[in-house]
């Protein structure tokens, strides 16, 4: 762990009890992130993406079994109790969730949800709560926002509950946001004008974020470094910005390669072959092998380690060394689907 | 939806596989049990009896268990336990009866008034809300008032007080299967109504109206037995559950509680089979759909 | 939702309904279900003046009931009813009558209805009115404890609450007349005592025999609405802001669950009414209920008639008021929607 890290992962391993048996949902899954920097979660549903955030949030169902270390500002956060985990939860991470509407208290108004941590958490009195909730309302581009105040959250469209949330998040002024998929829910035009509120919203609080998505090129152009998960792993790490470009594991060439460019004009997109597996179903070895185009029978033995792959990021393919470079290139390695 | 909440609902439909290949579960299939306990007793139970329910036979007043009389005897020193056999058939008869006319009724009225929709939809709601708004007990106090004491005349008018409690249910079920895409194709494939109704819809939904069907027999039950028992159902000297805890309570007063208690025990654990059986059902039909 | 998602967030307007106009929905609802309840309270007249024409017999026949009576008393029960009147006008003048408070004149007490119903009012409304407070009191304490408490204890009250609700009114009644009036003698077994505490010191017993099943089957409705608030979405928000359990008990659980529990729990207590008829023939309260069974025994029709409007009326209202109260207090409920 560096000196710098405001958040430090440390070989998490998370198993919940499923139908009488502990399934595993995460898999040594270790990361730092440091102040004011967002970090982007990348992998397909049922990955581990939410499942690391909600154990960071220490949001996991009862009678999960979890190990390795989770470190806020140097305190491990398994080790908090009662008060001090509802400080920490209160002041120190703030979590957006997908779906607005079902995570606002239908029969409250939209004013309560905005200043009850305010008035509870930091006993702020409740005309000061209330301005301050205004205040974060035009923040994040509300127009009328006394008038809001007094609504439901069923008054409200999706686009604008989301935003709702988003200042509720940074209301305490948290050192860590964690978004859980926030514009997921929303349509097209929506998901652009959260995400770009989200965003400027981190980086003039200087908060920290953790940003989980599905999409690539989301997180590449919102987080500084993105992770990606595959089966309850962190499968590569490595800077936003080149993931896209310079991907360093099969995984995340294949997912590159299966989405349209602008630039590039592709008669018919390839997809990934298989299924995604989740942590609990892997086999033996590599976990994304049995849908690997470049898979050998060394993949299927034992379980790739994380290695460096030069200053650019990590990598859990034992291939990589030599494949470097060349993953999007070996184009018609990739099966294509036929209609 | 959050990954976690996804998650979940993945878990609990996998609880609830597992609930459905083992049916019933335990609970279910004790009430199962019990119910054709109950059953059989009913319907071969009174022609075993070896003594006459009603024999009358006031030396033996109140008599506790012997090897003559299983259960001991009553104020009138008839046999306990050949009345409360005998006594299961109008207990049982009476609520199956209702149960059969309502169901049979609210889901033809329900379903005709899906499938026509407009006036006649409207017209049957209101029809229902305004019988809703007679409690079946009172209704049947009304017609015995009316037609006499007696079981006829209640359990015509229960089967009528129970109609919108089944023809509800049915409706809401209906309307949102009849709003599913496989009801439009079926219509532009010029299948008739009745037919996608009948042969479509109705079966569906045949879960929920069997699970609610088995928890109206348990109301029916208590409402038919409560009527016999404030006199104006099953008319002495007929056996009957809910008489007997009438003509028990003034043994209870002397010190002779047998005969309510027996009677009271056999309405309680009937009816409460019968509820945990509802209830499996309903969770059933509720995981199916 | 789907108007307002599709226009663009941040320039859509705030558009609560202004002051007025939602105040016009609020009256325009109001109105609509005051209209359906006189509807249903006016099939219900119907239905309870028409059955005298169901029963078996001409109507005359039926009400003397082949008693020897006067022709003086035959004239005047003719007068009451004007049987010699076309139907229709018969149906309004009963009705007018009732609207008034005169629901004709018994045939056995030969005495006005409405002052033979006045005298055993009381009994029949202490009655209700404590059970209703039983029902809400332990049911919900009951239920809210069992679903904020998981475990073994909740488990088994739920169990219990699942046999009780099997129990019908009478067997409780039967059951508590032999454990607390018969062997330990706590409380009286018949009566309805003289007014004032020693009223309610006899109603304990038939309150809590009418009460029972239902005491049950709020509390387990209101244990799976905590149950299911509590493992909402919402709470995982709140628990994610760092909220104290009790704050998010008070504020998220309970108030959420509140609603739709109370709307039931009221319509259970309108459902106590039918049940209070046993109940009083169990404990001879000298009631309606009491009242009834003994009118419908000597075949005293206006009486039968008088107290089944009654008892239906007072169903319906409370009902209608419930369910009101319930469309107008909780804002998930879109008063637009046409209730079905």
């Amino acid at each position: 762990m560096t000196a710098m890290s405001l958040l430090s992962v440390d070989s998490l391993t998370v198993k919940l009890p499923v139908a009488g048996e502990m399934r595993t949902v995460l898999k040594d899954v270790s990361f730092e992130l440091e102040p004011g920097k967002a970090l982007g979660l990348v992998g397909e549903s049922g990955s581990g993406k939410s499942m690391t955030v909600r154990t960071i949030a220490r949001l996991l169902p009862p009678g999960a079994d979890v190990t390795g270390h989770v470190r806020f500002d140097g305190t491990e956060v398994f080790d908090l109790r009662g008060e001090a985990l509802r400080k920490y939860r209160a002041g120190d991470v703030s979590m957006i969730f997908q779906d607005a509407r079902a995570h606002t208290n239908p029969v409250r108004r939209i004013g309560d949800f905005l200043t009850e941590a305010l008035c509870t958490n930091q006993r702020m009195p409740k005309k000061q709560a209330e301005a301050r909730a205004v205040e974060l309302l035009a923040e994040v581009g509300i127009h009328n926002p006394e008038q809001r105040l007094r609504q439901y959250p069923h008054e409200l469209s999706g686009g604008l509950l989301q935003r709702v949330m988003i200042a509720a998040a940074v209301a305490v002024k948290p050192r860590l946001i964690l978004a859980d998929e926030p514009t997921t829910a929303l349509d097209v035009t929506t998901q652009a004008e959260v995400m770009v509120i989200l965003k400027r919203m981190q980086s003039e609080y200087g908060m920290a974020m953790l940003f989980i998505t599905h999409d690539l090129e989301l997180a590449s152009s919102v987080c500084d470094d993105t992770i990606v998960f595959y089966a309850g792993q962190v499968v590569e790490r490595q800077q936003a910005s080149r993931l896209h470009r310079d991907p360093l594991h099969p995984y995340t060439a294949a997912l590159v390669r299966a989405r349209p460019e602008i630039e590039r004009r592709a008669g018919r997109l390839p997809a990934l072959p298989g299924h995604p597996t989740t942590a609990y179903e892997a086999p033996d070895g590599c976990a994304f092998a049995p849908r690997c185009a470049f898979a050998q029978d060394a993949c299927r033995v034992s379980v790739p380690p994380l290695l460096r792959i030069g200053e650019q990021g990590d990598s859990r393919c034992v291939r990589m060394p030599e494949l470097h470079g060349s993953l999007l290139a070996a184009a018609g390695t990739t099966q294509e689907v036929t209609p | 939806m959050t990954a976690l909440a996804a998650e979940g609902r993945m878990v609990a439909r996998t609880a609830r596989r597992m609930r459905r290949t083992g049916a019933l579960g335990l609970s279910g299939w004790t009430a199962v049990g019990a119910l054709v306990l109950i059953v059989l007793i009913a319907a071969v139970g009174p022609l075993l009896n070896s003594v006459d329910p009603n024999a009358v036979s006031l030396s033996e007043a109140y008599q506790n268990p012997s090897a003559a009389h299983l259960l001991g005897t009553d104020a009138n020193g008839r046999d306990l336990f050949a009345r409360l056999v005998d006594g299961s058939r109008t207990a049982l008869t009476g609520p199956f009866l209702v149960v059969l006319v309502s169901t049979i009724l609210g889901t033809s009225l329900a379903l005709a008034a899906v499938w026509f929709g407009g006036w006649f939809d409207q017209v049957s709601v209101r029809v229902m809300d305004a019988v809703f708004a007679f409690p079946g007990l009172l209704l049947a106090i009304l017609a015995t008032a009316l037609f006499g004491s007696g079981l006829t005349a209640a359990v015509a008018a229960l089967s009528i007080a129970y109609i919108p409690y089944i023809g509800r249910i049915v409706r809401s079920a209906a309307l949102r299967e009849r709003n599913l895409p496989y009801v439009a194709a079926l219509r532009v494939q010029g299948v008739h109504g009745v037919l996608i109704s009948l042969k479509h819809i109705l079966p569906n939904i045949s879960g929920l109206i069997v699970a609610n069907a088995t928890l109206a027999f348990g109301f029916a039950l208590m409402d038919l037995a409560g009527l016999s028992f404030i006199g104006l159902g099953v008319q002495a000297p007929t056996p009957d559950w809910g008489a007997m805890v009438g003509t028990g309570m003034s043994g209870i007063l002397q010190g002779f509680p047998d005969e309510a208690l027996f009677a009271s025990a056999l309405i309680v654990i009937t009816v409460a089979a019968v509820n945990v059986l509802g209830d499996r059902l309903t969770e059933r039909s509720e995981a199916l759909s | 939702m789907s108007a307002q998602d599709a226009a663009p967030a941040s320039t859509t307007t705030p558009k609560p309904a202004p002051r007025g106009e939602s105040g016009k929905a609020v009256a325009k609802f109001v109105a609509q279900r005051v209209a359906g309840l006189l509807a249903t309270l006016f099939v219900a007249s119907l239905v309870v003046f028409g059955s005298l024409y169901l029963a078996p017999g001409n109507p005359l026949t039926f009400l003397t009931h082949g008693r020897s009576m006067t022709p003086d008393a035959i004239t005047q029960l003719k007068a009451q009813y004007h049987l010699d009147d076309p139907l229709w006008m018969q149906y309004l003048r009963w009705l007018g009558g009732v609207l008034h408070g005169d629901f004709g004149t018994s045939i056995i007490y030969n005495q006005p209805v409405g002052a033979l119903l006045e005298t055993r009012m009381q009994s029949t409304l202490l009655l209700v009115v404590m059970a209703a407070v039983m029902v809400l009191v332990f049911g919900l304490a009951i239920g809210v404890f069992a679903g904020l408490k998981p475990g073994f204890l909740s488990r088994s009250v739920m169990a219990v609450a699942t046999a009780t609700m099997a129990v019908p009114t009478f067997v409780a009644a039967v059951i508590l007349i032999l454990v607390f009036a018969v062997n330990l003698g706590w409380f009286p077994v018949f009566g309805a005592g003289s007014p004032g505490l020693d009223a309610v010191y006899h109603m304990v017993l038939p309150a809590l025999g009418l009460a029972l099943a239902s005491v049950a089957f709020v509390a387990r409705l209101s244990q799976a609405a905590i149950r299911q608030e509590l493992s909402s979405d919402h709470v995982q928000t709140a628990i994610s802001r760092g909220l104290a359990r009790r704050f998010i008990v008070r504020r998220h659980v309970i108030r959420n669950a509140a609603m739709p529990v109370l709307t039931v729990a009221g319509l259970t207590i309108a459902g106590l009414i039918a049940g209070s008829v046993v109940v009083e023939q169990v404990f001879q309260l000298g009631g309606f209920g009491q009242f009834l069974v003994s009118s419908v025994q000597q075949k005293d029709f206006p009486v039968v008639q008088a107290i089944c409007m009654v008892y239906v009326a007072s169903f319906i209202v409370l009902n209608t008021v419930i369910d009101l109260l319930y469309s107008l207090l909780d804002p998930r409920v879109s008063l637009g929607r046409t209730a079905s």
